[in-house]
């Protein structure tokens, strides 16, 4: 089951990896043509336009099957509160993004031509999110609405 | 420097990205999450399973575009024109956002969207926005 389950790891990053590659994603100057819009280049519109039919219709095809073909149980995202995690991260994101131009998946993917700036920007990713699990931890022992107690 | 309108490109990208999603939920009912892969190898007391399609995931992401650059005959992978500390602001911004969203480009934008999850929707209303307005205007005041 590891093997099988690692095999299909392995052949969905390729395919990811292809696909980013293909749509200009990992030439990090176009992304930066496509987020400023007084030079804009809306070619990587399109690489979402495509990608999201196509995952929908796995999605649903997927629901009508009890599991995965090389799995227990079909897994899923279970949170549906847009709660403040959600938007603060989003926007430091979004921030992050327009500065470099780098979304996590084109910066993985560059690495086979990797370059002191591109490891610079991992190494702070990998940091960031260590900092944002550790954020995330001590709001779950301060309770499920994530609010300190305070004490009068 | 300019960049010229390429939509074939980016929609044959796009759709080689809905195969990886079709291969990973339908093959073992994950969904590629750049992220999400990424943080859960991070993780302490992931089980082995876990971390050898993850790990798996990450070579693969990183071998495609080699494949891709061969099969195109001409190199895919472009340096990033800005300098390392504005790209290591860039990712710890990235890091601790994406690490307190549970999700990125991929996790959210691709993957919520198509499933229309209100919390992905609101996700990537928000981090498009961010972007465009940082790289259109704010990163002009740094």
């Amino acid at each position: 089951m590891k093997l099988r389950t690692t095999v299909v790891g392995l052949a969905a990053g390729l395919l990811f990896g292809a696909g980013l590659a293909l749509s200009g994603m990992t030439n990090p100057a176009k992304v930066m043509n496509f987020l400023d819009v007084t030079r804009w280049d809306p070619s990587l519109a399109l690489v979402m336009a495509a990608a999201i039919p196509v995952s929908a219709l796995a999605f649903r095809f997927a629901a009508r099957r009890e599991r995965p073909l090389f799995g227990a149980a079909f897994s899923l995202p279970e949170k549906t509160r847009l709660d403040a995690s959600l938007l603060i991260g989003s926007a430091l994101f979004g921030l992050g993004w327009g500065l470099g131009g780098y979304c996590p998946g084109p910066a993985v993917a560059s690495l086979s031509d990797a370059n002191a700036p591109l490891l610079g920007f991992l190494a702070a990713m990998t940091v960031g999110m260590l900092l944002a699990g550790l954020i995330g931890r001590r709001r779950a022992l301060q309770g499920d609405q994530g609010r300190p107690k305070i004490r009068r | 420097m300019r960049t010229s309108f390429t939509p074939a490109a980016a929609a044959a990208g796009g759709l080689f990205i809905g195969a990886s999603v079709w291969v990973l939920f339908v093959g073992i009912g994950r969904i590629p999450g750049i992220s999400g892969i990424v943080r859960g190898l991070l993780r302490r007391g992931e089980g082995a399973g876990d971390r050898a399609w993850r790990g798996a995931f990450l070579v693969g992401l990183i071998l495609g575009p080699v494949l891709a650059s061969a099969a195109a005959g001409r190199p895919l992978i472009r340096p990033d024109p800005a300098s390392t500390p504005v790209l290591a602001a860039a990712g710890l911004l990235v890091g601790v956002g994406t690490g307190l969203a549970n999700g990125c480009t991929s996790g959210h934008g691709v993957c919520g969207v198509s499933r229309l999850s209100p919390r992905s929707l609101a996700a990537t209303a928000l981090f498009m926005a961010c972007g465009f307005l940082t790289a259109s205007v704010l990163r002009r005041l740094l």
